[in-house]
């Protein structure tokens, strides 16, 4: 094997799945039987013929540095069963795909990619700037109308809050889902998305178990600041305000100067508020020591697009967004193929995780949560639910109650035998959320959700 | 966490924001002059929200857990790894399409790769044990090769989730028992396990040293509940020998009838214990030689027992028959299934087991009679007298020696020799095609041995010929992905081309055989890898 980089596993081709029947009809096609022509090379390109219900096999190749899918069955999910199936048997070292020299069908492709990516970064150095908008002072109007808007919506929200206050949380337990979505419409209607979840997350908390009543102020009262902090921003710091900016729901693009690093890819995790799956994805710079936060966004049902093998390391350069404390960023070039996580992130104790989150509410005080590393930490069974203690038992943090429910836990609990572990995950208000570990050896990053 | 004053604080912020403000007033350090109570209520709030947030300290960690015991057995070799990763992630329930396409059903893989696995005494890579736990709770037949090898640290976590429970119950919770050899707590998890140890405890120190077991049983034995006495008997089976006689026999008067019942069988199947010969001589004055006619067509003539006595009965004879029986014919079934084998040339003018099979019986008893004989060689494993029972294996069914049923004759089939029992089923396929032998292939050892192999292959290619379709031969299609050794994938490509139809053949089948074929092909092959990876590379 003459391979650069390193094959990725089989749980990280299955992660790749834009949905469970996908991940299974792949799973069907990850053996040598259906398949022909295969091969692999050095760039990290796949290709092989797939022999469907039809005459004609199907032409798969995956650019495994994307990672990018080309089929030519007639699916409309990416990656397809087909690249799926192969990627498995490529992650094998199946005999079937060590063919090494390119057919046709996929240089042609994979020519065509590295075209793309030439023309791009020459464009990008050449012009400078790219033509954005074609008419700055219509942009300007346009963000101006926009703002007045999120205004209005939030002196309402404001007005709406203190009549809340003004009759008691209690009255809100009757109230129900529909005052909050109706809110939640003005909101939207208010241009001000970030606004419109807020409140509706309030909707859910009156029904959420004892102790709602603290959790709804807590909410209301962050709400309020938010309203607060836009309705103030001119007087706010500039990062501050990009901060509030974002909250809000006025997205900028990323235009940070960007960072090449050696970034670990460490958690891949999608959610969904009904409407639109947000599928978050955490690296670690080796050389910088920054966490980044690559979000995308799918429709209803759909797994958002972006996709990368938790455990592998990217040699890629990212652009960072603007705010203060600002994790997210976009990913930009890449440079090779993927290569194997050799050793977690350098990690701390618990005390050390919740003052990294408490520092970063500095910069956003909106913050739930904050990626960090335990390391020597040990899953402890308590009465009810789980802690992460520090090595030396005395102290601990709670594990999230979302995270109480996940199968996830329980590989943290076998990876750990009752033995330390290093754990990155999300630590905040509701406790450690952990997403993925490293046995005391650290060679095999385990993904935990 | 944070001081008194602003923990009180906050307490009465929350009361009258549960109240509300027009209610009762916030407290003083919240109102903010020139700012309606609420807007001032919820800037305190915001303040102390974020101060407790940014102010969070760990909790006191609870007691740890005991760490889990050592596992000693080597580390997967990579590629096993991943191939484990996979067949795990397969274990879903089947897809829509059931047994169709060209792909092998990773499902049915995976307790083959487990066997293999544990054959070579691999340990389970931690970060598997929830999946490999979660496919044992859903598939029994999984729970004993999955739970040997999640071994000790696949306990230890069972521990953790009631939903794993059924890990801990049963024989295969044998981590956790003491070395067989370890006398002191032998005795003691004997004398204070729970039922489910002493069982699991008992077969142990039985395959270790029957005649240890049978002490640490006898020493308890007359305190044991009637339903414990039982499983604990039964697990005298293992290792079998004269020495449990006298234990046995005393346990013919036990107060359950089950009991007794269980320990009559077992002595039974000891040809030189006494009830074996109070039982031989009880069938054979039932069953002798009958000289009416001339020696060369000898029969066997039958008088059937007229009574089931007090004797017959502690002896273990069932005295009412199960209905639609006759009483008599139901008595001595049971004498003859319980008499030693080695009674009958003795008692039938020194003829061989072939010979007596082959005499003719009077009235009608012939059925009755090898039947019993079926069951007796089953107990006693008697590979002489099953050959004979069985008869050759190309003879058609119904005109056979002992019976017509699969079941007895794959009962009879498991008492031979591995390569005996694989030549005659081949045989029989041979003749008899595949439609009755999936009964008798379940017996075979596994790889299937190279006649068995090629006489399953060439009756499904004929079958293929004849123009049916191949699930009507799916089950025999599974079997073989299963059995079939992986070397004969090479011989089975070539049926893997979709042929002409032929003139009457149902309509399509050649495709689907080809695809059947394709699959079966792809199977062994995976198969064949699976063992090379688990080999890992230094071979």
């Amino acid at each position: 094997m003459n391979q650069q980089g390193v094959r990725w596993t089989s749980e990280q081709v299955l992660a790749l799945a834009p949905d469970d029947t996908s991940r299974k009809a792949g799973n069907k096609l990850g053996a040598a039987g259906p398949w022909s022509d295969a091969g692999s090379s050095d760039s990290g390109a796949v290709w092989g013929l797939c022999k469907g219900s039809g005459s004609k096999p199907y032409q798969t190749v995956v650019d495994t540095t994307g990672p990018a899918y080309k089929c030519s069955c007639p699916s409309r999910k990416f990656p397809c069963k087909h690249a799926l199936g192969l990627l498995l048997l490529w992650a094998a070292e199946e005999e079937v795909v060590r063919g090494s020299t390119t057919p046709d069908w996929a240089e042609e492709w994979l020519e065509g990619r590295r075209k793309r990516a030439t023309d791009k970064n020459q464009s990008d150095a050449g012009t400078g700037q790219t033509a954005k908008t074609a008419d700055p002072e219509a942009a300007r109007r346009r963000a101006e109308r926009r703002a007045g808007r999120i205004t209005a919506g939030a002196t309402e929200l404001e007005q709406r809050l203190a009549d809340l206050l003004r009759g008691g949380l209690a009255a809100a337990e009757q109230s129900g889902y529909g005052l909050w979505e109706e809110t939640a419409a003005r909101m939207v209607d208010a241009q001000a998305p970030g606004l419109a979840g807020r409140v509706r997350e309030l909707g859910a908390i009156p029904g959420s178990g004892p102790g709602w009543p603290v959790r709804l102020l807590e909410e209301c009262a962050l709400i309020h600041l938010l309203d607060a902090a836009w309705l103030g921003i001119e007087r706010l710091p500039e990062p501050l305000a990009a901060t509030v900016r974002t909250r809000v729901g006025l997205t900028s693009p990323a235009e940070g100067p960007p960072v090449r690093d050696h970034w670990l890819i460490l958690a891949q995790y999608d959610s969904s508020d009904g409407k639109i799956t947000t599928r978050r994805i955490w690296l670690y710079g080796r050389d910088s020591g920054r966490t980044a936060l690559l979000l995308s966004f799918g429709a209803a049902g759909r797994s958002p697009q972006q996709a990368l093998p938790v455990g592998l390391m990217i040699d890629a350069e990212l652009t960072p967004y603007a705010g203060a404390g600002q994790l997210r960023a976009d990913l930009g070039e890449q440079f090779g193929a993927p290569v194997a996580i050799a050793s977690p992130p350098p990690g701390g104790r618990t005390g050390a995780a919740l003052d990294a989150y408490g520092r970063a509410l500095r910069d956003d005080p909106w913050l739930d949560s904050w990626p960090v590393t335990l390391s020597g930490a040990i899953p402890v069974p308590t009465s009810p639910g789980w802690q992460l203690a520090d090595a030396d038992g005395e102290t601990a943090l709670p594990i999230a109650p979302a995270a109480l429910g996940r199968s996830g836990l329980l590989k943290l609990v076998a990876l750990s035998g009752g033995g330390p572990v290093t754990v990155f995950g999300e630590c905040g208000h509701q406790g450690f959320s952990p997403l993925a570990a490293w046995s005391e050896d650290g060679s095999e990053t385990v993904p935990l959700i | 966490m944070t001081g008194t004053t602003s923990t009180s604080l906050w307490e009465e912020l929350v009361t009258s924001a549960l109240l509300g403000t027009d209610r009762r007033t916030p407290p003083a350090e919240a109102t903010t002059p020139g700012k309606d109570a609420p807007a001032a209520l919820l800037d305190a709030a915001a303040l102390q929200t974020v101060r407790r947030r940014a102010g969070l300290l760990p909790a006191p960690a609870a007691a740890l857990p005991e760490p889990a015991p050592h596992d000693a057995r080597p580390q997967l070799p990579a590629p096993a790894r991943r191939r484990l990763a996979q067949l795990l992630a397969d274990r879903s329930a089947p897809s829509a399409g059931g047994r169709r396409g060209t792909a092998p059903d990773l499902t049915e893989l995976l307790p083959q790769w487990l066997a293999a696995a544990n054959e070579r005494e691999y340990q389970a890579p931690a970060s598997v044990l929830p999946a490999l736990l979660d496919a044992a709770r859903a598939r029994t037949d999984l729970r004993p090769q999955a739970l040997t090898f999640a071994g000790p640290r696949g306990l230890w976590l069972a521990r953790l989730n009631p939903e794993w429970k059924f890990a801990l119950r049963g024989a295969s919770g044998g981590a956790t028992l003491p070395d067989a050899g370890d006398a002191e707590a032998v005795q003691s998890l004997w004398e204070e396990g729970l039922f489910a140890e002493r069982v699991a405890l008992l077969a142990a120190v039985r395959v270790h040293d029957a005649g240890k077991a049978l002490a640490l049983l006898a020493a308890t034995w007359s305190t044991e509940r009637a339903e414990d006495r039982l499983m604990f008997l039964d697990s005298l089976r293992t290792g079998l020998s004269d020495a449990d006689e006298a234990f046995l026999e005393k346990a013919l008067s036990d107060r359950s009838r089950n009991v007794r019942a269980t320990a009559a069988e077992l002595l039974s199947a000891l040809p030189h214990s006494a009830l074996a010969g109070r039982m031989a001589a009880r069938a054979a004055s039932c069953v002798s030689l009958d000289r009416s006619g001339d020696g060369a067509d000898a029969a066997i003539a039958v008088e059937a027992p007229h009574e089931c006595d007090a004797g017959m009965q502690r002896d273990g004879v069932v005295p009412s028959p199960p209905s639609g029986r006759g009483e008599r014919s139901w008595w001595l079934g049971q004498l003859v299934e319980a008499a030693p084998l080695a009674t009958w040339p003795g008692r039938l003018g020194g003829r061989t087991a072939d010979e007596l099979v082959a005499l003719p019986v009077a009235d009608d008893w012939g059925d009755e009679l090898h039947a019993a004989w079926c069951r007796a060689a089953v107990r006693q494993r008697d590979a002489e007298w099953s050959r004979a029972l069985l008869g050759a294996p190309g003879t058609p069914p119904e005109t056979g020696p002992g019976t017509t049923s699969l079941a007895e004759r794959a009962k009879l089939l498991a008492t031979l020799p591995a390569g005996e029992r694989a030549d005659w089923v081949a045989e029989f396929i041979a003749a008899h095609g595949l439609s009755e032998a999936f009964q008798l292939l379940g017996v075979c050892g596994v790889p299937w041995s190279e006649p068995l192999g090629r006489s399953v292959v060439d009756a499904l290619d004929i079958a293929r010929d004849a123009g049916s379709y191949p699930w009507s031969f799916s089950g025999v299609m599974g079997l073989a992905e299963r059995c079939l050794a992986p070397e004969e994938a090479s011989r089975l490509e070539i049926l893997t081309a979709t042929p002409d139809e032929p003139e009457g053949a149902s309509p399509g089948a050649g495709g689907y055989w080809s695809e059947a074929f394709q699959r079966l092909v792809s199977t062994l092959r995976l198969r064949a890898t699976m063992t090379a990876e688990l080999r890992g590379p230094t071979g």
